[in-house]
């Protein structure tokens, strides 16, 4: 700093070192109590040491909580979401910003404002698109009366009944959160600063844009892509609503709310040691993702948002 | 915008753009469009018939003193926790600025909330605040003589999901106040410093004012998570009570789309909200462009 303060310095330190044990506080406390005994929990207060449960809780927890297999399913949608979400957008923005076609401005309006079309305001009817893909044909096909025309073109009796449910299954998880402006938008930037010259020396050489994207798009964006996939596995592992609306069979929902579960009811019993254990374990994949790749993860927060 | 350098072919460019643009169609435009129909219906609870009924449904929400108390909850809950996560983030990150040795490792140290989902930290602030086993609870109940019980009571259980809300979004703004305070330069507060400015003049008048662009953007986000982005924090703690004290508007909407299936009414509530959230981004986006032009 500009002068010299001891006392503020010291004061510095003072207030880093509560504000971290404030903010860790939550984890530090779910922490002893997984490792303590069901006695020891539902005493109040509880003990502030550790015990020696620890792995029969987290035992405890994963069996409970089918923590196998809903971990799988967490593990399957994030990584879904991440790599879906970057190689659409990332050949979307290719698209906008090194072809020249009609249609170019209104596909970038259009993808831009899903920005404000976020799935929590459009809850319902989204999950009845993904109840019925068809559902907007068959509604033509019903007004239209189709059916009756092709029964009077046949002389036949037959129904019209389109039908591909995404319920319960990886695809319904995944695809309607793999469109996203904002990396979209982000890969577009990127592009944009990219020198001219590499494109006229790669065409020149005879590149097409596929083999242009390839080598040198691809091997350029690499740290952008780095910092989306902490981002977006983050985000796809956290995910709540959706999940939540499109599984209705327990062994298809993901590990964040099959927790759900674990919590104990008032008049339960006060099991919290298991369902802190299970809470520390789905925590525990982001939370490595984050802290591993702090340098990806910062760079990514700050770009996305600009 | 386009390169100056571009290749030019027929159908590539819509070969490639197709998966986003099906998605885009599929998940967002058809359910967006399908949700601003309904809210002009009224139908029955199996879906059989529809009629038309203009802005019925808008009238019937508007007057309800439900949905408006709703309304204010949401705001209350969302001022609140917006205010908590700044002006934590905020101090945090002032002082880890002044921290110049350890700035990397008080990062770390305060950056991973924001990995743990927001359902997950409501069963951490839960547990931490439980009327029967929470150990800050029964701090608040034997120290203080307060009758603490966030299950019974609503003003209670709005301050447990503020909390559990904000405490996630701590790290975020961390993050980005950090990055605001490296960014000012050093000669200005040097500057300042030797006209006689301590450091709390200069941080109210040089360093604030210099971080209110982040400050306004920060603003922005902390309100749009607590508007839409806490709704595991509420099912995991409180489902919407005690009496309704913690239903926000988004979990309005599914409780009474999918609980309730009340469709019309569901749908009139979801296109409020896509009112108000266009609002905002538009709001930010001019913003932005001022901030452009400013720093041109």
């Amino acid at each position: 700093m500009v002068e010299k303060t001891p006392i503020l310095d010291i004061l510095t330190y003072i207030f880093l070192a509560l504000g971290i044990c404030v903010v860790g506080f939550p984890i530090f406390y779910a922490l002893i109590a997984a490792t303590l005994p069901i006695e020891m929990v539902s005493r109040v207060p509880m003990p502030m040491v550790f015990g020696d449960q620890f792995w029969i809780n987290i035992q405890a927890a994963w069996h409970k909580g089918n923590l196998g297999t809903l971990l799988f399913n967490s593990f399957v949608m994030a990584a879904g979401i991440t790599l879906g979400k970057i190689a659409v957008s990332m050949l979307g923005a290719f698209s906008i910003v090194y072809f020249d076609y009609r249609l170019r401005t209104v596909v970038f309006a259009s993808v831009f404002c899903t920005l404000m079309l976020p799935v929590e305001v459009r809850i319902l009817p989204t999950y009845e698109m993904a109840a019925n893909l068809f559902g907007p044909i068959q509604t033509m096909v019903d007004l239209l009366h189709i059916e009756a025309l092709v029964n009077w073109f046949l002389q036949n009796d037959i129904q019209i009944r389109l039908e591909l449910s995404l319920l319960d299954s990886y695809p319904g998880l995944i695809l309607p959160l793999v469109a996203s402006a904002t990396c979209t938008f982000l890969f577009r930037q990127f592009f944009l600063t990219i020198p001219e010259e590499l494109c006229e020396a790669a065409k020149m050489d005879g590149a097409g844009p596929m083999l242009f994207l390839r080598k040198i798009l691809f091997p350029l964006s690499k740290t952008n892509i780095a910092a989306l996939v902490v981002i977006e596995f983050v985000y796809g592992w956290n995910q709540y609503l959706w999940p939540l609306l499109i599984t209705t069979r327990r062994e298809m929902t993901t590990a964040v709310i099959g927790l759900q579960h674990l919590i104990p009811d008032v008049d339960d019993v006060p099991d919290w040691n298991v369902a802190l254990a299970g809470a520390l374990i789905v925590m525990l994949p982001p939370v490595l993702v984050v802290l591993f790749m702090q340098r990806w993860f910062v760079k990514g927060l700050v770009e996305k948002e600009k | 915008m386009i390169k100056r350098a571009h290749f030019t072919a027929r159908f590539l460019p819509y070969l490639l753009i197709l998966p986003q643009i099906a998605v885009t169609l599929t998940f967002f435009y058809g359910p967006a469009f399908e949700g601003l129909m309904q809210s002009f219906m009224l139908s029955d609870p199996f879906g059989q018939r529809n009629q038309w009924v203009w802005f019925d449904n808008f009238v019937d929400l508007l007057s309800d003193p439900l949905y408006l108390k709703s309304m204010g909850i949401t705001l209350g809950f969302s001022a609140a926790t917006a205010a908590t996560a700044l002006v934590f983030g905020l101090f945090l990150a002032s002082q880890a600025n002044r921290a110049l040795k350890v700035k990397a490792a008080i990062r770390t140290l305060l950056i991973w909330p924001y990995a743990v989902a927001p359902a997950i930290s409501g069963i951490l602030w839960l547990f931490l605040l439980h009327p029967n086993y929470g150990v800050v609870a029964f701090f608040l109940k034997h120290t203080l003589s307060i009758d603490w019980n966030p299950i019974l009571e609503g003003s209670h259980a709005l301050i447990l999901i503020v909390l559990a809300s904000a405490w996630k979004q701590i790290s975020y703004n961390f993050v980005f106040f950090l990055a605001g305070f490296q960014a000012i330069p050093h000669s200005l507060i040097e500057a300042a410093a030797m006209d006689g400015a301590g450091p709390t003049r200069r941080f109210w008048t040089i360093i604030l004012p210099l971080l209110s662009p982040t400050l306004f953007f920060l603003t922005v986000m902390n309100i749009i998570y607590a508007f839409f982005d806490t709704f595991g924090v509420i099912h995991t703690i409180t489902q919407g009570g005690p009496g309704g004290m913690t239903t926000t508007l988004v979990y309005k909407v599914y409780l009474d789309g999918f609980v309730g299936l009340n469709l019309g009414s569901s749908a009139a509530q979801s296109v409020i909200l896509m009112t108000l959230i266009i609002f905002i981004t538009v709001l930010q986006f001019r913003y932005v462009e001022r901030k452009v032009q400013y720093a041109g």
